[in-house]
């Protein structure tokens, strides 16, 4: 973690809690809105955008205060950050690394742009993709997405 | 896989669609024999945009099996009007009938439905989405006329928003079929269901065109689906194309004697009525096919031998 360095200065250490690093730049913000963090229940969330980093130029990190993150959750991040890794943290230590594994399948996370979706109305249904290695497809109307799946995150 | 449910043709195998057809076959052989094999069932039709043909082609399927059908109605008169989900409105159908037809103007509509219900559901239609009966009839016609396998078939027309088409190209590629899509640039395949076909699909053999012309003499079948006018931004742009596309007696000069013409039906001007009385035509014969495939179709499913495949 050579390339930590520099921004522990600018990004406080957490006690506890999860630290996900290696978020592609300008993502941070979609990180939080895919894992359904707003700060709205009171965690204290660090975010560090455009910090260098060796293996991507230019990255993103999200510290997120008294919260440990599932594996299932974890998953879905790689939607939209497939090179993060996750440092779930106690008392200032990291006690597990993960990294983000591509689900099959996502629901009630993105929703589909698709507006003659059986999905998009009233209907009491959440959304599912499938996800491909370059894309998602929603598995009722079949909308292939390739680019721009942050835009679907349901916040 | 357990098929419960019709929802795509892209769920169905090459066994699961020659069980339909073979079924079919014998039916329309000797439908005196199925005429009170389901006597006393009923089907629910729940059509939420109209469709007279469909409709009645699953009417007149059910009652040739000696069931009947319960229907919904228009939707201006059901309280689908009052904002009821398509999701209550299945569940509560679903008591009153043993299977259930679709046809919703959502794509996805059907996929939904059918994870509410436990009697079988067949989708005749979800927005622009699929329209797996369509397709089965399709086969069978292209069955009995030039068999599946071996089979070069040219597909021309709207591409881009024909469900039929899309629905008809995935069912192929089960087969030993070469696939020609024969349309304007701006109606070609969607690039999604040329995705699947190559990469889901090892099987499909796939080529595009913008003329007929080259491709014509080599057809065994050729399935002519009509260019939607309202898809052209401006009139000049429709009838630049429109033309190209438009196939009549001196056309057909250029094909092979036996070469099958294809059409879901209705048609505007894209076959011009001469065609009607040459030995190429085959739209009527293929609108009538969809009583004894739909008769199948219903029979396996309220059977119960829809269900297991090898698969
Ligand atoms: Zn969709």
């Amino acid at each position: 973690m050579s390339d930590d360095g520099d921004h522990k200065l600018r990004v406080s250490k957490i006690r506890s809690g999860t630290v996900i690093d290696h978020v592609r730049g300008g993502q941070a913000l979609n990180v939080l809105a895919i894992l359904g963090i707003d700060g709205s229940e009171g965690e204290e969330i660090s975010v560090g955008m455009n910090v260098p980093s060796d293996r991507l130029a230019r990255k993103d990190i999200v510290k997120v205060e008294g919260r440990e993150l599932s594996q299932d959750e974890v998953d879905v991040l790689s939607l939209i950050a497939p090179d993060a890794t996750i440092n779930i943290v106690r008392d200032y230590d990291v006690v597990e690394k993960h990294r983000v594994e591509r689900p099959d399948v996502v629901e009630g996370v993105l929703s589909c742009p698709n507006a003659g979706c059986i999905t998009t109305g009233d209907e009491p249904v959440s959304s599912r993709f499938e996800v491909f290695d370059d894309a998602v497809r929603c598995s009722y109307c079949g909308t292939i997405v390739r680019e721009e799946i942050a835009s679907l995150i349901d916040t | 896989m357990r098929h419960d449910h019709v929802i795509t043709s892209k769920q169905l195998s090459r066994s699961d669609i020659e069980t339909v057809l073979d079924r079919a076959a014998e039916i329309a052989d000797d439908p005196a024999a199925v005429a009170d094999r389901h006597a006393g069932a009923l089907l629910g039709l729940l059509f939420f945009e109209p469709s007279t043909r469909t409709k009645m082609s699953f009417e007149t399927a059910m009652k040739r099996l000696g069931g009947d059908v319960v229907d919904m109605g228009s939707v201006e008169s059901s309280s689908v009007k009052k904002g009821e989900t398509l999701a209550d409105t299945v569940r509560v159908i679903e008591g009153y009938a043993d299977a259930l037809v679709l046809r919703h103007p959502k794509q996805g509509a059907a996929t939904m439905a059918s994870e509410f219900v436990d009697v079988p559901l067949l989708n005749a239609g979800d927005g622009a989405g699929h329209h797996p009966t369509q397709t089965l009839l399709d086969l069978y016609t292209i069955r009995e006329n030039a068999g599946l396998d071996d089979l070069t078939i040219g597909i021309m027309g709207d591409l881009k928003y024909g469900r039929t088409v899309h629905s008809l190209a995935y069912a192929l590629s089960n087969f030993d079929a070469h696939q020609h899509f024969i349309s304007p640039e701006s109606l070609r395949l969607p690039r999604e269901v040329v995705y699947d076909l190559h990469q889901e699909q090892e099987r499909a053999q796939v080529r595009e065109h913008e003329s007929l012309e080259e491709i014509l003499p080599s057809l065994d079948v050729l399935y002519v689906t009509r260019i939607q006018r309202e898809r052209f931004p401006d009139e000049t742009e429709y009838q630049k194309v429109a033309g190209e596309y438009q196939i009549d007696a001196e056309t057909l000069e250029a094909a092979r004697d036996d070469l099958t013409v294809m059409h879901p039906l209705p048609r505007v001007d894209e076959i011009a009525p001469e065609v009607d009385e040459t030995d190429h035509a085959a739209y009527f014969e293929q609108a009538h096919n969809g009583v004894p495939v739909r008769m199948a179709l219903l029979d396996l499913l309220l059977s119960g031998e829809g269900g297991e495949t090898d698969e």
